[in-house]
């Protein structure tokens, strides 16, 4: 904001409330400063400098009108038919940009702006930010009705621009979904990336994420308060609050399909078969023997054993806790 | 539900269902055959459910000739569609019920699954209850075996009871050819390329559910209906290596290994 007091609204809070960019936080100028948080960036945008300097609000004082039409209405008739003029103009200024880059410079500064978004939700100041919008149910509910309406995060499924769009993850069932409005399609997923949704709940381990949205707007303080003063168990499986496990799913969250109050059988052909999707043991410190189990017997994990070579040490380990930010490798088997 | 009275006024008797069925909101809905609804055998039992009962019959099978004044008609209107929504009910699990909602779902009439894995698969309604203002209805993905929260608030509305708790497993029964393939692709939450420990041990316990049910279907010679199936059941899990490229395990072995600091860049 320093840069920028003639401005009425900076280039970052104008992006920030265009529509489709509702799931955006306002990353801090002190963050883009820093040259550490850019690194690499450069290779990855056009007009790189431009780019950044039309994200601070930091531009040549000649250029201040121009910029300003071109953010506001991007490829606008008016603007292709002063092309010719400002050309002229450029000629005489030598650092005076064209049209044409004006909208190279214009993607590639929202280019820039969502690959350091990406790295800023992941840092502190960034992932208090998209907390607070969390907390108001800023980024939509789980569509899926036995999640009931609890609040979702938005996340990319890569982290490599113009591969696939935001979607929305739920901490209640650990799934991604589409977002409801087709004016998030257009947003890059790698503009939020694939370690904030996870980062996020790893960070808030405090937070309810059995909480329905509607209540967060609804102002319903009540029922928050409500399951907090029945739960006796601040326990933690794996590191993470047992309350706050995939509460969306396991015994009663599991469709179950019936005919005429008869379940269907599994031996039918057109039986259920995702049951495990939606499931969750009743006894959360299955999850422990589980892991207990596939450090024995490295052949039958479908994912690896891990890392620890003592098995029972292992177990023990992770019933006190762990840390909140354990993370496994990647199917690697250490053992 | 209010356009009612003022795109009906002049023409009042004709075509009900057509009317009924092109409303905004309605598009979950079939046309159900006046032969159907002409056969009183069909509407057994609901004459208790429908206030108005033979008035409201009248007016969905366009024979309505009461003069009455508006707060009556709309209380009749409100039955008809009432009635219209309990007799859809069953009409979608006669033979040309099925059909007429199999062609709905063929086009996605009734929206697509908002499961990203689910790769847009076409939804069916289904309500949660089979007695009405029980339960809205709601939006069931063959693909995850799951039910959605309809996205629009006209649909949300809608009382289950009108499609039931049945319709949408008997279609996959009458129509075996149209249950889709199902798959084990599925989200894995991840912290710069790693797994989260305590999702990633729930994910392993869900799949070794998923591998305990197909040891149980293959010794019952039952197809399982999975995509990526035919390899052996303990030796897949190809889809979460292709994700590998991008860790770097060197990076962050120091701090996995500690349980210490993997995240914020600043
Ligand atoms: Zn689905």
């Amino acid at each position: 904001m320093s840069s920028s007091s003639g401005t009425p609204e900076s280039w970052i809070s104008s992006f920030c409330s265009l529509l489709g960019h509702e799931y955006f936080a306002e990353i801090s100028e002190d963050f883009i400063e820093d040259d550490f948080n850019l690194t690499g960036l450069q290779a990855q945008v056009a007009m790189y400098k431009e780019a950044l300097e039309m994200i601070l609000d930091v531009e040549p004082e000649d250029d201040d009108d121009e910029e300003e039409e071109e953010e506001e209405d991007e490829g606008d008739e008016s603007i292709e038919g002063e092309e010719g003029a400002i050309r002229q103009r450029a000629v005489e200024r030598r650092h005076h940009r064209m049209a044409s880059d004006l909208s190279i410079i214009e993607s590639s500064a929202e280019m820039l702006y969502g690959l350091i978004h990406q790295r800023f939700i992941c840092s502190r100041a960034g992932i208090q930010q998209m907390s607070e919008k969390y907390e108001l149910a800023h980024f939509g509910v789980c569509p899926r009705t036995n999640c009931e309406q609890v609040r979702t995060l938005p996340v990319g499924l890569s982290d490599v621009p113009g591969e696939d769009t935001v979607k929305l993850f739920c901490p209640s069932c650990l799934d991604v979904y589409v977002p409801p409005n087709s004016r998030f399609q257009t947003v890059d997923g790698a503009f939020f990336g694939r370690t904030f949704g996870a980062l996020f709940l790893l960070t808030f381990p405090d937070y309810d994420i059995s909480k329905r949205g509607a209540e967060v707007l609804g102002g319903d303080r009540s029922s928050r308060n409500l399951p907090d003063s029945q739960r006796t168990d601040d326990e933690k499986i794996n590191g993470f609050n047992a309350h706050n496990l995939a509460p969306g799913l396991g015994q009663g969250k599991v469709y179950e399909p019936r005919i005429y109050g008869f379940r269907v059988s599994e031996r039918a052909r057109s039986g259920p078969r995702m049951g495990w999707l939606r499931n969750r043991p009743v006894d959360l410190h299955e999850l422990d023997e589980a892991t207990l189990h596939a450090a024995e017997h490295p052949d039958e994990s479908d994912d690896g054993a891990e890392v620890e070579s003592d098995p029972r040490q292992a177990g023990r380990r992770r019933q006190n806790g762990g840390s909140p930010m354990d993370v496994e490798a990647n199917g690697e088997t250490y053992a | 539900m209010d356009d009612f009275n003022s795109e009906t006024d002049s023409d009042y008797t004709s075509y009900w269902r057509d009317w009924f069925i092109s409303s905004r909101g309605n598009e979950y809905f079939c046309e159900i055959d006046e032969d159907y609804l002409t056969d009183r055998f069909n509407l057994t039992g609901l004459n208790g459910e429908v206030q108005y009962y033979q008035y409201a019959l009248d007016l969905v099978t366009d024979v309505f000739d009461l003069d009455c004044d508006d707060e009556m008609r709309e209380t009749i209107e409100k039955s008809a569609r009432h009635l219209y929504g309990l007799v859809h009910a069953r009409y979608i699990v006669t033979t040309r019920g099925l059909a007429k909602m199999l062609e709905k779902y063929k086009k996605a009439d009734f929206g697509k699954c908002p499961r990203v894995m689910c790769e847009a698969h076409p939804l069916l309604p289904m309500g949660q209850a089979d007695n009405p203002n029980a339960k809205a209805v709601k939006l069931y993905c063959a693909r995850c075996e799951d039910i959605y929260n309809p996205k629009s608030s006209r649909h949300s509305a809608i009382d289950g009871a009108y499609f039931g708790t049945s319709f949408h497993n008997i279609i996959f029964q009458v129509y075996p050819a149209l249950i889709p393939a199902k798959s084990y692709d599925r989200y894995v939450p991840r912290v710069f390329g790693f797994k989260v420990h305590a999702p990633a041990a729930l994910i392993r316990w869900q799949h070794a559910e998923r591998d305990e049910m197909r040891r149980r279907l293959r010794k019952l010679e039952i197809e399982s209906g999975f995509k990526d199936d035919e390899g052996d059941v303990e030796a897949e899990d190809s889809e979460e290596e292709e994700e590998e490229e991008e860790a770097d395990p060197e990076v962050f072995e120091n701090g996995e290994a500690q349980g210490g600091q993997v995240g914020p860049v600043a």
